[in-house]
């Protein structure tokens, strides 16, 4: 058989070495994620209610996150930020401000864009049962707005998770960076460790993004009605 | 017989645009009135006056003695006294049928889920979806929607019925079996207010008919008079769009 150079992972410490790895890339997600939905909801409904200054504002800011490339923003705020501020962010810190810059902008489109979304004969049809505005909300508009919101925001959980590779560009080791060093290391013992690693990489990063979207096809499914 | 609605002078504006011009109208206990007219005359937004869902500029709304319109602080207690079926039926999508109905006496009138849910299937087997009750309303057709819709206001016991339109977005086939519905509430001695295009059936379930064209109340009189002998030119015209 030929060598696939899936040996390499089996010198050392090398697997534990990428696992750690994936820990770094979902530690880093995880926060922003967790960040961005707690900001992306409070700045959604805001642009809920129509606010001139609010719609304005936050027009700009998703149309910088939308053209700004997540690299750019990184080097902006790790390379740019410290020196120009003075600021001595550690390149963890940074990336998680990056992916929250980022995911509480496309969190919060999609909270606006699910909130309007329920026809307002909804409202009047529950109002005129005599449910109040607080009832209305609790029983009627939150539930059919989870049931738009979850899966879209699953799919952004899921390409956030997936954009952590990037981190590495700041010098952060993640998964895919300690794969690059173990090839490296390995280049004369194993030339084609690259193969190897880098197809466990894959597998390690759809092995966490995997169990996400079936989660997101399972409630879609159930939501159906 | 006791008043239930009483609509005083009642002026809806949108901005310059006016929509409704001193509206009088009294309805009784147990009377079934039905408002025809052109779209665009205002008769569902009078309907949408009545229960507080758009708000007035002059005049009131009182709902067996309490005022409705202007709009009170309490809205959603006295909305209770007013039940509404809209034309889209607009029954909750994440809800099944039972939840559909059961969730405002629960919910609003804090009555116990047994006894609720008993006279939800009592309703729902007068007008023949007992066995839908977990069905979801996209698995309805229109005609059970706008049935089950009907079941929803009226578990409230609601002193008034409004019914917006309620079969105008039905297929053909289905305008009867909802009608059948309303007109056994008819007989029932419920009081309601119907806006319609259905003729025939505004001839058979009316006490009261009322022409609008134009924001106000141009013409009304009992059935018979009001198809047989309409009194001005403008709702002659009206009556000969409905004959080929």
């Amino acid at each position: 058989m030929t060598n696939l150079g899936f040996d390499v992972l089996f010198k050392g410490s090398n697997f534990i070495r990428l696992l750690l790895g994936v820990w770094v890339a979902v530690r880093i997600s995880l926060i922003s994620i967790v960040l961005s939905i707690i900001l992306g909801m409070i700045l959604g409904i805001l642009m809920s209610l129509k606010n001139p200054v609010i719609n304005a504002v936050s027009k700009v800011y998703l149309e910088i996150v939308r053209i700004m490339p997540q690299m750019v923003l990184l080097f902006v705020v790790y390379f740019g930020a410290t020196k120009a501020l003075g600021l001595n962010l550690s390149a963890e810190t940074s990336a998680v401000i990056v992916f929250t810059f980022w995911g509480t902008a496309e969190m919060a489109d999609l909270v606006r864009s699910s909130l309007i979304s329920i026809p307002s004969i909804q409202y009047e049809s529950s109002f005129s049962l005599g449910l109040s505005k607080v009832q209305t909300y609790i029983y009627v508009i939150v539930p059919q707005t989870m049931r738009r919101l979850i899966p879209l925001s699953i799919n952004l959980i899921t390409r956030m998770i997936k954009t952590t590779s990037l981190v590495m560009m700041i010098g952060i080791v993640e998964v895919l960076k300690v794969g690059q060093q173990i090839i490296e290391a390995n280049r004369k013992a194993s030339p084609n460790a690259a193969f190897g690693v880098y197809a466990t990489v894959f597998i390690l990063y759809f092995m966490v993004c995997w169990p996400i979207s079936s989660l997101s096809k399972y409630l879609e499914k159930r939501w159906e009605n | 017989m006791s008043e239930v609605l009483k609509i005083d002078s009642l002026v809806k504006r949108y901005d310059d645009l006016s929509v409704l011009e001193k509206i009088d109208l009294t309805v009784k206990k147990g009377e079934v009135i039905v408002i025809v007219g052109p779209s665009g005359c205002g008769k569902s937004t009078l309907l949408r006056c009545i229960n507080g869902l758009e708000s007035i500029q002059d005049g009131k709304v009182v709902v067996d003695d309490e005022v409705v319109n202007p709009v009170q602080k309490k809205a959603s207690k006295s909305r209770e006294k007013i039940g509404m079926v809209f034309q889209s039926y607009d029954l909750f999508p994440h809800k099944n049928l039972l939840q559909n109905i059961t969730l405002a006496p629960i919910k609003v009138q804090k009555r116990k889920k047994e006894e609720v849910k008993e006279e939800a299937i009592e309703l729902l087997k007068r007008v023949g979806l007992e066995n839908r009750t977990d069905s979801y309303p996209r698995q309805l057709s229109g005609g059970q929607k706008q049935r089950a819709a009907i079941v929803r206001a009226l578990i409230m016991h609601p002193e008034i019925l409004l019914l917006d339109e309620i079969t105008a977005a039905l297929d053909p086939e289905m305008v009867r079996e909802v009608l059948d519905v309303v007109l056994n509430l008819a007989k029932e001695g419920h009081t309601m207010v119907i806006v319609t295009h259905e003729m025939a059936f505004a001839k058979a379930v009316a006490d009261r008919v009322i022409f609008m064209d134009g924001g106000k109340i141009v013409e009304e009189g009992s059935p018979e008079e009001f198809f047989e002998n309409p009194r001005t030119e403008r709702l002659k015209r009206f009556l000969e769009t409905f004959t080929y």
